[in-house]
């Protein structure tokens, strides 16, 4: 002990390891300090020179463009932080109509890659290989180009069955309009969602004293559903009537028109995630073991059981956190959206950008909302991921 | 192989083409009603497709100007240079196939022949002859290397690290207008050409880079340990038009006055930043899979921590990733396609021009597909050489 000491004491401080580190720290410090500062000097001097300040002052300006496409009423009298706003939520939109349609879609993918059945699983793998080997914009630009615009005119336009238009001029589709009776309707569905909780709590609650697993998310859904129609037939007026498009002149009016940009952006980023979807999906289940499946079925589950009891919530840990990547890519790639030109955050940012030539303004704000995006959605992943993950002792 | 062969299966087992047909087709009335489905889609998909190819389609398109897909605005009478560079990069390639894969014959045949059967395709005369050049350029080199192929790896090896200083140097040029090499502009570089130099720039920066990151991120040091985790995470949480954009826009502003950089050097800039960050968490996922005892070992060894980690650990870590680092360099390929986006004439931007052309208004189909199948072929060969590597290095079998 005492000759150890002394050992220590006899290293020279060049070669002690702990002052070295603290040196080593201190030295990184600077020299990143010192570069940062001098970036920010030269932006200083570079926006002085073009007689700029940084400010976020300009974003009550009015904006003085308009914007195909909003979810809230906007005009060109409204202000540039609105038009930031209405990015903000057509972003919002494509990813989550873009999450929803290729989580759905990639499973079925993942599901026919493992199917006994050649053929399926043989055209399954062909998509695979043909979408994970192109490049996104260019996959973008096709279907904007290549595909909705080059739908038939307005007047000559594709009907679908369950009266889908396809036209150069978008898809329009039915939808519904809220009548007199529409706001007590939301109230039932309110209702429904409390009992749909209540059903779920009880049955988890159930679940966990007896050691029995009901099928929960099936009662829950039931629930809401069960109330939901209960409440449309009671009222004596129905709260929403259909409004089907019709072809007025050179317009389609009535229904729901969803923009060429809007579909090309949606279902090529929907068609592409799904390939990775579909990988992540089939790995996922590959993932666990034969001798899981073998042994509840020696136990004397059948196959459904087995499938909901024993494989799914094994394959879900491995499938959560790559899919999560999945997802942040999707509303990350979502940006590509200035190739086809529809209106979201990055297009609408960088026409306030060229409006006001606030560079450095813009794309900190454009850098800091995606950011806020990924973290939530990681966040929100990994607290279900946390949720559904092997408990170890 | 063979071996698996030699035992057959019993005889109920062994299958006829009904068999097989009942097997994996019409296994059940769910498989039989999958299976009718599948031939439908197939059959629409294929005879749709096929009628559009031959029918409606018109490559005229593609075959005018397919200089233009291929070097963009590169001058004509400088292009020479491209097929010399080429060419030193075909006779390397028939090196190092005749010294690292002598007997993968059927892969030495292919990528040697390749540009010979590119030779069919609707080129001109003048790239038709220098394709045929390059396949034998690519077989002499072979030849040269096959009787010392043990003498010459190490010199294969340099060539390959002083290819993209010499592709460069050569593409770019070096003397005034009236020498033999005058300088061709960046702004002049265009379609495949471009594509292919950012991409291989963006590979070959955001390597070490982002095994510095990783380091960074699994070191001891707090302070380089957070630097590394706010880089990395700050660079993946945003999507990569927003990184090109800064590059373009900001990058001039953040340096001195008076240097001025150029579009495509901005661009690479970007995809490099880009590229380091998703590299490094890659290599930390191969880093994090190498067990403890190796460190322990290097240090009883009396090796210290930077010998520990370049001869002992980054080796290892490195080859257990490969397929993930090739999947990362597939995607930035793909992702070069971006810089059309802030302006540059890379394959998409080319595109755009060739459809903005009076006499080819309304091709965009014709044009995309063309751009598609060449990502498409790209990208699918380096998955598949890729493939061809794990196997040969044996990964995830020792």
């Amino acid at each position: 002990m005492q000759e150890d000491t002394r050992q220590k004491a006899a290293i020279p401080f060049w070669r002690d390891e702990r002052i070295l580190n603290i040196l080593g720290q201190v030295l990184f410090v600077v020299a990143l300090l010192f570069v940062a500062s001098l970036i920010y000097q030269n932006m200083r001097a570079g926006l002085a020179r073009q007689g700029i300040s940084l400010t976020y002052g300009f974003l009550s300006g009015i904006s003085g463009f308009d914007i195909s496409e909003t979810l809230f009423a906007y005009s060109r009298t409204s202000s540039y932080w609105q038009a930031y706003q209405a990015g903000l939520l057509n972003t919002l939109s494509v990813s989550i109509v873009g999450i929803i349609a290729s989580t759905i879609f990639g499973v079925i993918l993942g599901v026919a890659r493992l199917s006994t059945n050649f053929l399926i699983n043989r055209l399954a793998a062909f998509y695979l290989e043909l979408i994970r080997n192109l490049s996104l914009l260019v996959f973008l630009i096709f279907w904007y180009l290549g595909v909705f615009l080059k739908l038939p005119r307005v007047r000559e336009a594709v009907i679908w069955p369950g009266d889908i238009y396809l036209t150069n001029r978008g898809v329009g589709i039915p939808w519904g309009l809220p009548t007199d009776s529409y706001p007590t309707f939301r109230l039932i569905l309110l209702v429904g969602l409390i009992l749909a909780v209540v059903v779920f709590l009880a049955l988890r609650s159930y679940s966990k004293r007896t050691g029995r697993a009901p099928l929960t998310t099936v009662w829950t859904l039931l629930t809401f559903i069960g109330v939901a129609l209960a409440g449309w037939f009671i009222l004596p007026e129905n709260p929403l009537t259909l409004d089907i498009p019709i072809i007025e002149g050179l317009n389609m009016t009535g229904g729901k028109v969803l923009s060429p940009e809007f579909m090309a952006l949606t279902s090529g980023l929907v068609l592409y995630t799904s390939a990775f979807i579909g990988e992540v999906v089939r790995s996922g289940i590959l993932a666990v073991s034969k001798g899981q499946v073998e042994a509840s079925r020696a136990l004397g589950l059948n196959a459904f059981q087995t499938l909901r009891l024993i494989v799914f919530p094994q394959a879900m840990r491995v499938i959560i956190p790559p899919l999560t990547s999945q997802y942040l890519n999707l509303i990350k790639n979502s940006s590509l959206a200035i190739a086809v030109g529809y209106p979201d955050l990055f297009y609408i940012s960088n026409t306030i950008q060229n409006q006001t030539g606030r560079a450095v303004e813009m794309i900190s704000m454009v850098m800091f909302t995606y950011l806020m995006f990924s973290l939530i959605t990681s966040a929100f992943m990994n607290w279900y991921n946390q949720r559904i993950k092997l408990v170890e002792r | 192989m063979t071996q698996e062969n030699t035992v057959l299966p019993p005889l109920t087992e062994r299958s006829g083409i009904l068999r097989w047909l009942r097997k994996n087709l019409f296994g059940s009335w769910l498989d039989t009603i999958l299976t009718i489905l599948g031939a439908l889609i197939i059959y629409w998909a294929v005879t749709g497709l096929l009628r559009w190819v031959f029918t409606v389609a018109e490559w005229e398109v593609v075959r005018a100007n397919m200089r233009l897909i291929m070097v963009g605005q590169y001058p004509l009478a400088e292009v020479w240079r491209l097929w010399v560079a080429l060419g030193f990069l075909m006779f390397l390639t028939g090196n190092s196939l005749a010294i690292w894969a002598r007997r993968s014959y059927a892969a030495t045949i292919l990528l040697l022949a390749t540009p010979a059967l590119m030779a069919l395709l609707p080129f001109g005369d003048e790239p038709r002859k220098w394709l045929v050049i390059l396949s034998v350029v690519g077989v002499i080199g072979w030849v040269a290397a096959r009787s010392k192929p043990d003498a010459l790896g190490r010199i294969v090896v340099f060539g390959w690290i002083l290819s993209l200083p010499i592709f460069i140097l050569l593409t770019r040029g070096f003397t005034s207008a009236d020498g033999v090499m005058p300088i061709v502009g960046t702004n002049l570089w265009g379609g495949l050409l471009l594509t292919f130099l950012l991409t291989v720039v963006a590979i070959i920066f955001s390597f070490p880079l982002g095994v510095l990151l990783a380091l960074g991120r699994r070191s001891e040091l707090p302070v380089v340990r957070i630097a590394s985790v706010i880089y990395i995470e700050l660079v993946r949480g945003v999507p990569l038009i927003t990184i090109l954009f800064m590059a373009q826009l900001m990058l001039p502003l953040f340096l001195p006055a008076n240097w001025t950089v150029d579009r495509v050097v901005r661009a690479m800039v970007a995809m490099v930043l880009f590229s380091a960050a998703y590299l490094a968490e890659n290599v930390r996922g191969g880093l994090q899979a190498i067990p403890k005892g190796q460190f322990e070992a290097a240090h009883a060894l009396g090796l210290s921590g930077p010998q520990t980690m370049f001869f002992i650990i980054l080796p290892q870590a490195l080859r257990l990733v490969i397929p993930i680092l090739v999947g990362q360099f597939i995607a930035v390929f793909k992702d070069t396609a971006l810089v059309a986006i802030v302006g540059l004439l890379d394959l998409v931007g080319i595109a755009k021009t060739v459809l903005a052309q009076p006499d080819f208004l309304g091709l965009q189909r014709e044009v995309y597909v063309f751009i598609s199948l060449i990502y498409w072929v790209l990208s699918y060969g380096m998955s598949y050489l890729s493939q061809k590597l794990e196997e040969r290095l044996g990964v995830g079998k020792r």
